[in-house]
């Protein structure tokens, strides 16, 4: 589906070439939505119960600033790494948003689980890339998801609107959806490539295990990794995974300004770039090990 | 209709010992369980210890009191995984495929039945982690528990069990009536990480609703904090009425889970053909 038509065709052809790739996508995308419209009740509250680890934050961070003095020797608000009482509410409402992009539930296992079972036939015998079709369908996910997700997150991001101090400026929200668009990117890489390990080693469980501990904890989800001292702050800084969660939040409330937030960007897009290779390198040998049992 | 009682411990004993025998059957899955469990409580404690780098305490709980408070919530919550999580888990997909037919079956209790028949042996890591931090806590605190504080910690764990044991076995008889069950553990995490902090973090008009709502609708918040005061905290009026409030608590919620239990068991139809 991802791959463009070989022959040189006429305009006219190229056109009904992309009609028909344009509505075979329209049509996944249509029966997804479906799909996901009938639990809509269901679904809503699911997402409006993801909520509620934050309550407890609010009132956790809210006993911890109220042992620090309210101002400082410099005479700012009581802040822990310029993070104040709000903004750090602020942060892991954010972060909720970052996740919203960067988290893959069953992608990694979904691949290994087609290496084990045999399903990665059904793509090797049809004109289809495997990782090109799971991306689209991963895409097409993620809009149902934001769709249905939108009003839930309004009315919570409405509710705790005094923890915001407005609106960032134009740049910084640009960059800040870009930002999330890149979690997206590295996000899907990170995890299809650790399922593609499935080509080698056919139980991928523990492995996800383990990246889904590192995730959790380095990836910003439990505190902004600004608070960690020296060593383990440059350690979380050089591995990409505080890129899911904290880093997008972190921009939209400014923490990471000017040139250090156009590096640090570019340093992710590096990432993704690199991650792209590592991928299509382990498919391309992956597949050549692959034996298709079961299918 | 003349049958014998089962001997119910004997029953339970065997029910622990198969769980230890297909555990050790596939050691390394149990050793990998044992230790990625071990990596989240690591994991905990590394967050709190940062927490605990820009302030010296939360709500009233210094480092190693709130430590040792944290280890109580481990020891808990590892005797509620080892003995029940499996099986509540195991129980939704007894419904769902209609498997439930076959415990309803056996000449026992179906609750004990269905409550007991797995072991996770491995959650027991956790319980171990606890004990450690307990102690190294209360070294660090420099107390040593007098003997009714080691006679009266172990009763409220205990009593702290049985509250969860409670919410889990009412959420998981739920799914007799609601048909699936895909929220239960969702349910169970939401509801019990009210319990994981302090009761004396929820100040404020909202704060104190909640303390209300999760002290005396849903006893959460006594499980943790009435073992955890008993050791950690100067008693006083206030707290021992808690504490007598927790056994309270751990009873009526065992009689009004058995009551929902029961009563959904009246709404079963099997689903199998």
């Amino acid at each position: 589906m991802a791959s463009s038509p070989e022959v040189s065709i006429s305009p006219g052809e190229a056109i009904t070439t992309w009609k028909n790739w344009f509505s075979t996508h329209w049509t996944i995308l249509k029966i997804c939505l479906e799909e996901r419209l009938v639990y809509r009740g269901d679904f809503a509250l699911g997402t409006l119960m993801r909520f509620l680890p934050i309550v407890t934050q609010i009132f956790l961070w809210s006993a911890v600033f109220s042992t620090l003095p309210s101002t400082n020797q410099n005479g700012e608000a009581a802040n822990i790494q310029g993070y104040t009482y709000h903004q750090f509410v602020a942060y892991y409402l954010l972060t909720m948003i970052s996740r919203a992009f960067s988290s893959m539930p069953g992608l990694a296992s979904g691949i290994a689980k087609d290496i084990r079972e045999g399903a990665v036939n059904k793509y090797l015998i049809q004109p289809i890339d495997m990782m090109g079709f799971l991306f689209l369908n991963r895409v097409a996910h993620k809009l149902v998801y934001y769709l249905m997700a939108a009003a839930p997150f309004a009315l919570v991001f409405f509710l705790c609107r005094d923890f915001f101090s407005g609106w960032p400026p134009t740049e910084t929200l640009l960059l800040f959806f870009l930002s999330l668009i890149f979690a997206f990117l590295l996000g899907f890489l990170i995890e299809a490539t650790i399922g593609l390990i499935g080509f080698w080693f056919l139980e991928v469980g523990s492995l996800l295990f383990i990246y889904m501990l590192l995730n959790f904890f380095f990836s910003g989800h439990m505190f902004p990794i600004d608070m960690l001292p020296g060593f383990w702050r440059t350690l979380v800084e050089l591995i990409p995974l505080h890129y899911l969660a904290y880093f997008p939040a972190a921009v939209f409330l400014g923490q990471i300004e000017g040139d250090a937030l156009y590096r640090a960007l570019f340093i992710e897009a590096c990432w993704i770039i690199a991650l792209l290779f590592i991928n299509r390198i382990a498919f391309y040998y992956g597949v050549r090990r692959y034996s298709g049992y079961g299918g | 209709m003349h049958s014998e009682q089962p001997n119910y411990t004997q029953v339970f004993l065997t029910f622990a010992r198969n769980s230890l025998i297909r555990d050790m059957t596939f050691r390394w899955d149990f050793i990998i369980q044992a230790v990625s469990s071990l990596c989240w409580m690591l994991m905990n404690l590394g967050f709190y210890l940062l927490i605990f780098q820009y302030t010296k305490e939360i709500s009233g709980w210094s480092k190693y009191q709130f430590f040792l408070f944290m280890a109580t919530t481990m020891i808990i919550n590892s005797l509620v995984q080892t003995f029940f999580m499996p099986n509540a888990a195991e129980f939704s997909e007894l419904i769902r495929t209609g498997g439930l037919d076959f415990a309803l079956l056996k000449p026992i209790d179906t609750q004990f039945l269905i409550s007991f028949r797995r072991v996770e042996w491995a959650s027991m890591s956790n319980f171990v982690f606890g004990l450690g931090l307990l102690s190294f806590s209360l070294w660090q605190l420099e107390v040593m528990p007098t003997w009714w504080q080691v006679l009266l910690f172990p009763v409220f764990v205990f009593c702290g069990v049985l509250i969860f044991y409670s919410l889990m076995i009412t959420l998981a008889a739920t799914s007799i009536w609601l048909g699936r069950n895909q929220s239960l553990y969702n349910f169970w995490f939401y509801i019990t990480n009210f319990s994981r902090y302090p009761l004396e973090i929820y100040r404020g008009p909202y704060g104190s609703w909640l303390q209300w709502f999760f002290t005396f609708l849903i006893p959460v918040l006594v499980v943790v904090n009435v073992p955890a005061r008993l050791l950690a905290q100067e008693m006083d009026r206030q707290k021992w009425g808690l504490t007598a409030f927790a056994v309270f608590a751990a009873v009526m919620s065992l009689l009004a889970s058995r009551w929902i239990f029961q009563s959904a068991l009246g709404s079963y139809r099997s689903a199998s053909s």
